[in-house]
């Protein structure tokens, strides 16, 4: 038994919150298109901006954005990050390349990893497509895109994405 | 002092649970239906304040998600409060006090259906050390601070059941209610009780809602709407947090702070009070000399829906609604924040210019 004169100087109160947060409008249509394979953004009513994945109200704008796109699978590299740091919670392999991916139809980047090829070969302007999964493996989720890959096509000019840095 | 003017407000209907759309998709229709009111875009606005609370969303600086409601290009000065945005609304009059803005855009926002169960988030603003770890309910708080009010011989069970009944009456014509109704007394009273003496009826209903409002200088509220509501006081004070060393059936911040708003310089035509419990509606009027106002909590007050973060903004705007529709002249708007009554916030309002 514990010795009631003796001072508490310390305790532990573990706490947990549960939640069940939604996606919303936006989200909810980008992720219900990515099950069926289809890359879906939306346009700003303002500025005509296409947004992937959408997130309900323009960013620039501050409107509700009703209209759905769909974007290519395909797009630019804009820039890049070797990752070569084991950090807590790391879930990939070292070293890897994440990097934002401008879709061709997209006036926003969205962030995938670059495979097949050695992050020495990786440039700002490359082209680069999607490697899916197996369809039976699709989910409401970016992971059913394993990587992007180099197409080999001619790197796109810097004036062609400087906008999307 | 600088004369500020409320020129505009929108709140969304107030659910039980929004299944559809994020806190910004809540917003930025009503954030437009606002400004739309006042003639203005979202450009036009100089000064951005919120109130939120990430314990509600589950995310980490979630108020900067909702910054997408805005529209943040070209850059805007914004700032947040991790209030109900009735405290956003006194930094944008100390803003506008200062200079530092002419029109400000003030808004709200939470779904309190989000986290799986909202006593425990509300349960984390408690003394982390004494009462955090019992896991205590703030409605089992309120039920002791109901019981001390009752033993107090200054309230009955009847009393608590009156306030009730008369909210969820009035809130039948609030289009935004959540909940409402024309119960008997008998219903009221013989309603199982959640935590003895308290009914659901006499506790304010888990509720998803957002609210934005428009506030600017003399010169340019004149300019923008017909009938600006003009700030005639603000103030907010704050009891000790800790439950054991204030007497619960009082409200001393609230009575401070309606005295320095200059509540009673002259008549109330309404008051809306922020009471999501019976009782509390019950020590408030005492406390804050309500006896005597005209209509108090036209809008059905937050037994009728209380979205948190934005009820506070709410019961100002619905003072601004009640005298730019001309039922009456003077009002006084009131927020209340913290366990049990401990902070308050009083705004008094006047149609008149003068």
């Amino acid at each position: 038994m514990s010795d009631a004169s003796k001072k508490v100087t310390r305790f532990k109160s573990p706490t947990s919150i549960g939640y069940t947060i939604r996606s919303g409008a936006a989200s909810g249509g980008f992720l219900r298109s990515i099950k069926e394979g289809k890359i879906v953004g939306m346009r700003c009513p303002e500025t005509r901006k296409v947004y992937v994945p959408p997130r309900g109200p323009s960013p620039t704008s501050g409107l509700l954005m009703t209209e759905e796109v769909e974007v290519s699978d395909r797009g630019i590299i804009t820039t890049f990050c070797e990752v070569n740091v084991p950090f807590e919670g790391q879930a990939l392999e070292i070293p890897y390349v994440a990097a934002s991916i401008l879709l061709d139809g997209a006036d926003i980047p969205m962030l995938h990893l670059i495979g097949e090829c050695t992050p020495t070969e990786i440039r700002m302007g490359m082209r680069v497509k999607a490697i899916w999964k197996d369809e039976s493996e699709w989910g409401h989720t970016t992971e059913n895109i394993l990587y992007f890959v180099p197409t080999g096509e001619n790197d796109a000019a810097l004036s062609d994405f400087v906008e999307h840095l | 002092m600088v004369d500020v003017g409320i020129v505009g407000f929108s709140q969304s209907t107030m659910l039980a649970c929004e299944p559809e759309k994020t806190d910004a998709e809540m917003l930025s229709p009503v954030i437009t239906e606002v400004l739309d009111g006042c003639g203005l875009k979202r450009q036009d606005v100089d000064f951005v304040v919120s109130g939120s609370t990430d314990y509600l969303s589950g995310i980490p600086f979630s108020f900067v998600h909702a910054l997408d409601a805005i529209g943040v290009w070209p850059p805007v000065a914004e700032s947040h409060v991790e209030m109900d945005a009735a405290w956003a609304f006194y930094e944008a009059w100390v803003k506008i006090q200062t200079g530092g803005a002419k029109i400000a855009l003030v808004y709200g926002f939470g779904k309190s259906s989000t986290p799986n169960d909202l006593d425990q988030v509300m349960a984390m603003q408690l003394d982390p050390y004494h009462l955090v770890p019992l896991g205590i309910k703030p409605s089992s708080l309120a039920a002791l601070q109901a019981r001390i009010l009752l033993e107090s011989g200054r309230a009955t069970m009847e009393d608590m059941a009156l306030v009730a009944q008369r909210n969820l009456y009035q809130g039948q014509s609030n289009p935004w209610s959540l909940r409402s109704g024309n119960f008997s007394l008998d219903a009221l009273l013989n309603a199982p009780k959640i935590a003895e003496p308290l009914s659901e009826f006499d506790c304010a209903p888990v509720t998803d809602g957002v609210a934005a409002m428009v506030v600017a200088t003399k010169d340019v509220a004149e300019q923008l709407v017909e009938r600006p509501v003009w700030v005639r006081g603000i103030d907010h004070r704050i009891d000790p947090p800790a439950m054991g060393v204030r007497d619960l059936s009082d409200a001393p911040s609230a009575r401070l702070a309606c005295e320095k708003a200059g509540a009673h310089c002259d008549k109330l035509d309404v008051a809306e009070i922020y009471a999501p419990y019976s009782h509390q509606e019950l020590i408030l009027r005492e406390v804050m000399g309500l006896a005597s106002v005209e209509k108090l909590n036209p809008s059905g007050g937050v037994l009728c829906g209380h979205p948190i973060m934005s009820a506070g903004l709410i019961r100002i705007g619905e003072v601004f609604r009640y005298i730019t529709e001309g039922k009456g002249d003077r009002g006084l708007g009131h927020a209340t924040s913290g366990s049990c009554l401990q902070q308050n916030l009083v705004v008094t309002l006047e149609g008149k210019h003068g």
